[in-house]
């Protein structure tokens, strides 16, 4: 028997992984409801962003001309729940792409953000959505470090935490979120995750068969270590050309065999140091 | 729009925007609807889904270019080149469509002997006058061939079965009023003419000009333009098409030389992309299929902006693309009711409904002279006089009175040009006292907005009617080129308007579709609808002159004024409304709509309401504010832009009210054959009913409902019924689209190109005519030009629009959730240019014309390429217009740098294209600080009656 | 609003914490009057939703039945509540008297009765009722007005029947030129 097995057991009995298994959406009975925000039709209007802000009476961001391409509101903070990135590629041939995507929260299958919030502010509501319990945030910031989309931000205003709620106060009274309804060309499409991945199969198929090959989900099934995306996306290039992960990693798993490992090394090198002080005896 | 009345008849968009979805291939060209009309941009993407081509043609790879499936960078100012070069395309190929251009289209009309064409003249039309810059096309010889002199040559041209030979005579041009077509054209030929015809012999046309235009302001020096209309009645016609003269036989001349070869060499694309354009456009025209064209101020605002249409309105019509499903011409106009605008006209040369505005000397007969020159024999226009007496009865209610000429002789005269350029230019001589301004900003808007500023600067008074302290409204202290204002002597009022959702009234869209807004809440504080200002001044005006016998003030003492309403009214959520000496807006509409004097309304006890314009009479027993907009009040509880209905008809007929009479595809008679019949299941919209004996389908027919397709006239016929069955274009005297416009645009029949006017490239079509030569300039210190072929300033620039602002900003320059998205003026400009001028991307770049010089943030982006004109590298830069000194973003005006020039027709100016040189490094005038103080937050009260949980979440406190 | 979240607790996934105000949310258009308006940028024409309380904007959004915008609308539409609601807006009549560097701020009637005086003291020196032909002109042309595009039909009528029918006012103009 290994000698250093039953202190590990205690270590890690001592400090619970704080991650849970979220079932397989399957067996839940409620439909969820997600986004299916398609790039191929998105004409970079940045409509979305101003009705988030207008609905949810969001401040704006400051006036930081970013000389990104038209994209000068950067990324998705506190204050900035729908953001619009731009990403121009252009070819030797003199033909020109300019990609568009309006991002949001992934509203996750398994979200880590939920599972870093030590006071239960962060949820999953009855569609399913992540949620943001403001009135019981207490600001520690846990679940900014731990979406691997950068999702989340802390305000200065009132030191909370806050992200997209899927209109969450518009899907109690039975409307589509702000960002949904707004969008000219039908580039974010709003409705129960099911039906949204369907319709999204269909439509990579279509787009494949126009011969846009390129055309393929993110997010719609798992990743190789991440859960699926209960908001996901049809992308026709790189996922790092839209500021995406190309396979998001979950802080919390494997976090076990660290802290094994790490504990084994510091067990290690007690036991040389140990060897050491011992020969000198 | 005269480039689209000049062709079809009336200048305003012919199908609605939701039919774009129907096209089979989309042009959009002179428009970035991607991110001008997001909205309407829904339909063009819809088509695309469903497979069709969208191609877009533009100096700049835009948010549009990214949607399209093709993108082809031309040099700006290179459209009539470009689309020069499709229609020759269509001509050499035989790609037009065959029935469709002989029926409906002036293909076979034959021109007077005399013409000549740029072709046989190097960049001129015969007529052109240089003295005066202008063409005389009486003699040039521009119009219709008349029965008489040629009659001989004409037999030789033509089969005499296939000839249809006008029987008026030689005379009918010179004196069109001599044509006894009704009552009143008896009686006025009964009175002495002779002064008429010396006017119009010195106006060396005819004067028939206005009414045709049909939506566009016109421009007058002295004298009403110089127009040839086509002569009454059934014009000379080969439909061999094979006589010389004939239309068509010019056009291939004409545009012979528009090869693919020469439009890569002019617009520096490249031929294999031109002539995908082409193909393209070809393969889904015809009885199956349509095409449709987009355009917006990147076609308009040039100096030849009326001719770029008048181009797609050629290829449209060879093509066989209007009148029809998925066809036409989509004219997005920019501001929210600018078509309203010219219909019911803030232009100084119109009345409302296209009604010309007088001009001094040629009506010295009274009203019947005003109509004999403004009205029309044949086609609709016959009723010219109906609708000028029915307005005079709105204006001036019982004092016009049919023997007082119904006071006709109390409307303004024009004695030049009055619009708003040349009126800058006369301001900033100091030569104008007072000055109005409804919700505009020419200090930043304004093409050479600094001579604008100079304008108001010599003002005695200004008023501003805004929401915010525009640039218009604080130019006398934070202009930072202006002088300190202790030496700027304006007087400046400034009322804070209402804004939208504070007032009601309709609206008119880029579909001529009129949509009522209600009123949701009161106006905070003082601020007032523009219609309680304009209400309440001429109450107070009325007072001022009150008991005076003067007659010039005879006018506002008699003009009806009566729009009180009951107050306090409530508001939609039961409130009385604070707002005393609101107009009945109501009110207002009815009297658009008209009312019948004679007939006593008994559920109202006032006048009866008309259904629509068929019901005005001349001899004074109605009322109408404006014609075309007539039936959009038919009775006291039917105020149909109100409606808001949707039906299973796609047209949506219950949705608003379009004009004229609800009609949304205009000439939609073309949308059948010759015989009445669909050209294909596929584009079917109306066709004749032999059984019910009538035109049916989904629109308002454009036509009179019961005339048969082989209806004939005889060719005394005069009105309406001087147009054949299978003559859609009923507003033309001819009833058919004008390919050849004989006399319409100043500046000729046929679209050429022309180079800007200020250009580093000289005219490869025409090298003896580099501009067009009826241009109007207004040269002096604050409007130098670099004339074209300029060296000093090799790059062409021109301006554009993004999504994120609106205009020169009034309306989003104050708005922090725009600001963000779009927080700093910029330049576009390829890494091949900013290379060799030492600029960094996001660095601070000064651009400079002969204006004067602006600087901005450079975007370096391989989005603006630089063109290859054979061999010599040319390049382009992008400016957007939004950015001023006033409000929370500020920025360089680059209206600054474009000048004061305008286009022969409707005094348009050329922002769109100028010549500039860039360097790196701030302006010697950098942009100052920001008027307003960024706030992040609009307001964060909360939500007045709502519990917490259901206020919105990001207040964050 | 707490009927619909037992759905939440019949869910399989670990119970849920919610939190008072999460039991109670809604959306803050209940009890909201609505009125149905037009987007005042540019010509699409989009038809608009105008939610208010207690006479106060309290949201605006795409008319869902609009055939043109169907509930969906751009950045600038959806910004119109800050066109209302705006920290910048000018609420009371400001004057400027020649060579001054400030604003006064004066009161409605004041403001009409100098504007009314100014039009009048300018229309008596400029008014011409012919040319030098003798042709009649009636015009006034050392005044004019501009703008109209951002305006209703109703108030361009008053605009062109008020200064051009009666007053004489040859330059009324707007932005659109073709």
């Amino acid at each position: 028997m290994n000698p250093l097995t039953p202190p590990l057991d205690v270590l890690l009995n001592a400090f619970p992984p704080r991650y849970t298994p979220v079932p397989d959406p399957e067996d839940e009975p409620t439909a969820r409801m997600g986004f299916f925000t398609d790039t191929t039709l998105c004409i970079g209007c940045k409509a979305c962003e101003v009705a988030c802000k207008q609905w949810n009476q969001l401040p704006s961001d400051g006036l930081d001309f970013t000389g990104n391409s038209y994209d000068n509101t950067g990324h998705l903070s506190q204050s900035t729940w729908r953001h619009v990135a731009f990403k121009e590629r252009h070819s030797e041939d003199g033909t020109s792409r300019w990609l568009m995507m309006s991002d949001v929260c992934k509203h996750c299958e398994e979200a880590p953000c939920l599972q870093a919030c030590p006071t239960g502010s962060l949820i999953y509501n009855e569609f399913g959505d992540v949620y943001l319990q403001n009135d019981i945030c207490n600001g520690c910031g846990y679940c900014v470090v731990a979406c691997p989309f950068g999702v989340l931000g802390r305000s200065d205003e009132d030191g909370h935490a806050h992200k997209c709620t899927m209109c969450y106060d518009r899907q109690s009274d039975g409307m589509e979120p702000a960002c949904a309804k707004v969008c000219p060309t039908n580039s974010i499409q709003f409705g129960p995750v099911e039906e949204l991945r369907e319709q999204a199969k269909k439509r990579v198929e279509q787009l494949q068969e126009r011969g846009r090959e390129s055309a393929y989900l993110y997010g719609a099934d798992a990743f190789e270590e991440y859960s699926s995306l209960n908001a996901f996306f049809l992308l026709e290039d790189h996922p790092n050309h839209y500021n995406l992960p190309e396979q998001p990693k979950h802080p919390f798993k494997g976090q076990g065999v660290r802290y094994a490992v790490g504990i084994a090394a510091g067990v290690a090198l007690s036991a040389v140091s140990a060897l050491f002080l011992a020969r000198e005896d | 729009m005269p480039g689209l009345g000049a062709s079809f008849g009336r200048g305003a968009a012919t199908n609605y925007q939701q039919d774009l979805a129907n096209s089979d291939c989309i042009l959009i060209m002179g428009s970035n609807m991607a991110e001008a009309h997001p909205v309407g941009f829904r339909f063009p993407l819809q088509a695309k889904e469903k497979g069709a081509k969208l191609v877009h043609v533009d100096p700049r790879f835009s948010r549009t270019s990214a949607l399209c499936d093709l993108h082809v960078p031309i040099r700006a100012g290179t459209d009539i080149a470009f689309l020069g070069g499709v229609i020759n395309y269509v001509l050499t190929e035989e790609k037009w469509f065959k029935e469709y251009v002989l029926d409906y289209t002036n293909a076979a009309t034959i021109i007077e002997e005399g013409f000549l064409d740029t072709e046989d003249l190097d960049g001129l039309f015969s007529g052109f006058q240089p003295d005066r810059a202008q063409y005389s096309p009486s003699e040039g010889h521009w119009g219709y061939e008349e029965r008489g002199s040629h009659q001989q040559d004409r037999d030789q041209g033509q089969s005499r079965d296939e000839a249809r030979v006008s029987e008026q005579g030689p005379g009918q041009e010179a004196e069109p009023s001599a044509s006894p077509s009704d009552e009143s054209h008896v009686q006025a030929s009964e009175i002495d003419t002779s002064h008429v015809r010396e006017v119009s012999e010195k106006l060396d046309s005819r004067g028939v000009h206005g009414p045709g235009l049909m939506g566009g302001a016109s421009t007058h020096e002295t004298e009403r333009g110089s127009a040839v209309e086509a002569p009454a009645g059934e014009p000379l016609q080969d439909r061999t098409l094979k006589h010389p003269r004939c239309v068509m036989q010019i056009l291939r001349r004409h545009f012979s030389r528009y090869t693919p070869a020469m439009v890569s060499e002019v617009c520096g694309c490249s031929e294999a992309d031109f002539l995908r354009v082409a193909e393209w456009l070809c393969e889904n025209s015809g009885r199956e299929k349509t095409s449709a064209i987009v355009y917006a101020v990147g076609w308009t605002q040039h100096t030849t902006g009326v001719q770029n249409i008048r181009a797609a309105s050629i290829l449209q019509l060879l093509l066989g693309n209007i009148g029809r499903p998925g066809g036409g011409i989509m004219a997005m106009r920019g501001h929210t009711s600018i078509q309203g605008s010219t219909d019911i006209p803030t232009l100084y040369d119109l009345l409302p409904g296209y009604l010309p505005q007088p001009i001094v000397g040629e009506d010295r007969g009274g009203l019947d002279d005003y109509v004999r020159f403004e009205g029309l024999p044949t086609g609709y226009w016959t009723h010219t006089k109906k609708f000028m007496v029915s307005l005079l009865k709105a204006y001036y209610g019982d004092a016009a009175q049919p023997e007082n000429d119904f006071h006709y002789d109390w409307l303004p005269h024009l004695d030049g040009d009055y619009s708003q350029l040349p009126f800058f230019d006369r301001m900033a001589r100091g030569e104008v006292d007072g000055y109005i301004l409804f919700g505009q900003n020419p200090a930043g808007g304004g093409p050479n907005a600094g001579l604008h500023r100079a304008g108001l600067r010599n003002l005695d008074w200004l008023v501003v009617h805004d929401w915010f302290e525009i640039e218009s409204a604080v130019f006398w202290k934070d202009d930072p080129t202006g002088p300190p204002p202790s030496e700027i002597k304006t007087e400046v009022f400034f009322m804070p308007a209402a804004s939208i959702p504070e007032k009601e009234g309709t609206f008119t869209n880029t579909q001529r579709l009129l949509q009522w807004h209600d009123k949701s809440v009161d106006p905070p504080g003082d601020c007032r609808s523009d219609a309680w200002y304009v209400y309440q001044l001429g109450k107070r005006l009325k007072k001022l002159y009150e008991g005076s016998a003067d007659p010039k003030d005879q006018p506002l003492l008699n003009l009806t004024w009566d729009y009180d309403q009951e107050w306090p009214h409530p508001l939609p959520d039961g409130q009385p409304s604070r707002i005393e000496g609101e107009p009945d807006i109501a009110r207002i509409l009815q009297e658009i709509n008209g009312r019948n004097l004679a007939e006593v309304d008994p559920a109202t006890g006032q006048p009866k309401l008309v259904g629509g314009f068929e019901e005005l009479r001349e001899d004074g027993s109605t009322a109408c504010g404006c014609w075309i907009y007539s039936g959009c009040y038919p009775e006291p509880n039917l105020n149909r832009p109100r409606q808001r209905v949707r039906t299973a008809n796609p047209l949506q007929p219950e949705w608003g009210f379009a004009w004229p009479n609800n009609r949304r595809v205009m000439y939609n008679r073309a949308s059948a054959d010759p015989a009445g019949r669909p050209w294909s299941e596929r584009k079917k919209l109306i066709s004749w009913d032999e059984d019910q004996q009538r035109w049916v389908g989904l629109d308002v027919p454009d036509f009179e409902p019961d005339k048969p397709p082989e209806y004939r006239p005889s060719l005394d016929c005069t009105g309406m019924d001087a147009i054949a069955g299978n003559q859609p274009f009923i507003m033309k005297p001819d009833g058919r689209g004008w390919l050849y416009a004989p006399g319409k645009p100043k500046d000729g029949p046929l679209p050429v190109h022309y180079e800007p006017v200020e250009s580093p490239v000289e005219n490869a079509l025409y090298p003896h005519q580099t501009i067009d030569p009826t241009t109007r300039f207004f040269e002096g210190p604050l409007n130098s030009l670099a004339h074209t072929p300029t060296r000093e300033f090799p790059i062409v620039a021109c301006t554009f629009r993004v999504t994120e602002h609106y205009l020169s900003g009034p309306m989003s320059r104050f708005n922090s959730w725009l600001n963000e998205l779009m927080p700093a003026m910029f330049v576009e400009l390829s890494p091949e240019l900013a290379g060799e001028k030492g600029i960094v991307h996001g660095e601070w770049a000064t651009i400079i014309s002969a204006r004067g010089e602006i600087e901005a943030r450079a975007l370096v982006t391989r989005r603006i390429r630089p063109l290859n004109l054979k061999g010599r590298i040319l390049h382009q830069i992008g400016l957007p217009f939004h950015w001023g000194f006033a409000g929370e973003s500020v920025g360089g005006i680059a209206n600054d740098l474009t000048s004061l020039v305008a286009d022969p027709n409707v005094s348009m100016h050329e922002a769109k294209v100028f010549a500039c040189q860039i360097r790196s490094g701030r302006s010697r005038y950098p942009a100052g600080q920001p008027t307003k103080n960024y706030t992040p937050w609009p307001q964060r009260n909360p939500t007045p009656d709502t519990p917490p949980a259901s206020q919105p979440e990001g207040h964050l406190r | 609003m707490s009927a619909s979240k037992p759905s939440a607790k019949t869910s399989t996934r670990q119970p849920q914490p919610f939190s008072p105000q999460s039991l109670a949310k809604g959306s803050r258009l209940q009890g909201a009057s609505l009125t149905h308006s037009v987007c005042p940028y540019c010509a699409v024409g989009c038809g608009l939703n105008i939610y208010s309380k207690r006479g106060e904007v309290i949201d605006v959004e795409g008319n869902p039945e609009s055939p043109i915008n169907e509930g969906t609308l751009c950045p600038k539409g959806a910004n119109v509540f800050q066109l209302v609601h705006n920290p910048h807006r000018v609420k009371t009549v400001m004057y400027r008297a020649p060579y001054s560097d400030h604003w006064e701020t004066k009161s409605l009637d004041w403001a009409l009765d100098r504007i009314a005086e100014r039009i009048k003291s300018a229309r008596e020196k400029g008014f011409a009722a012919e040319d030098a032909d003798g042709n009649r002109l009636n015009a006034v042309r050392n005044i004019g007005t501009l703008g109209g595009a951002v305006l209703d039909n109703e108030e361009n009528y008053l605009i062109k029947k008020l200064f051009g029918a009666g007053l004489g006012v040859v330059s009324i103009e707007n932005q659109a030129r073709i």
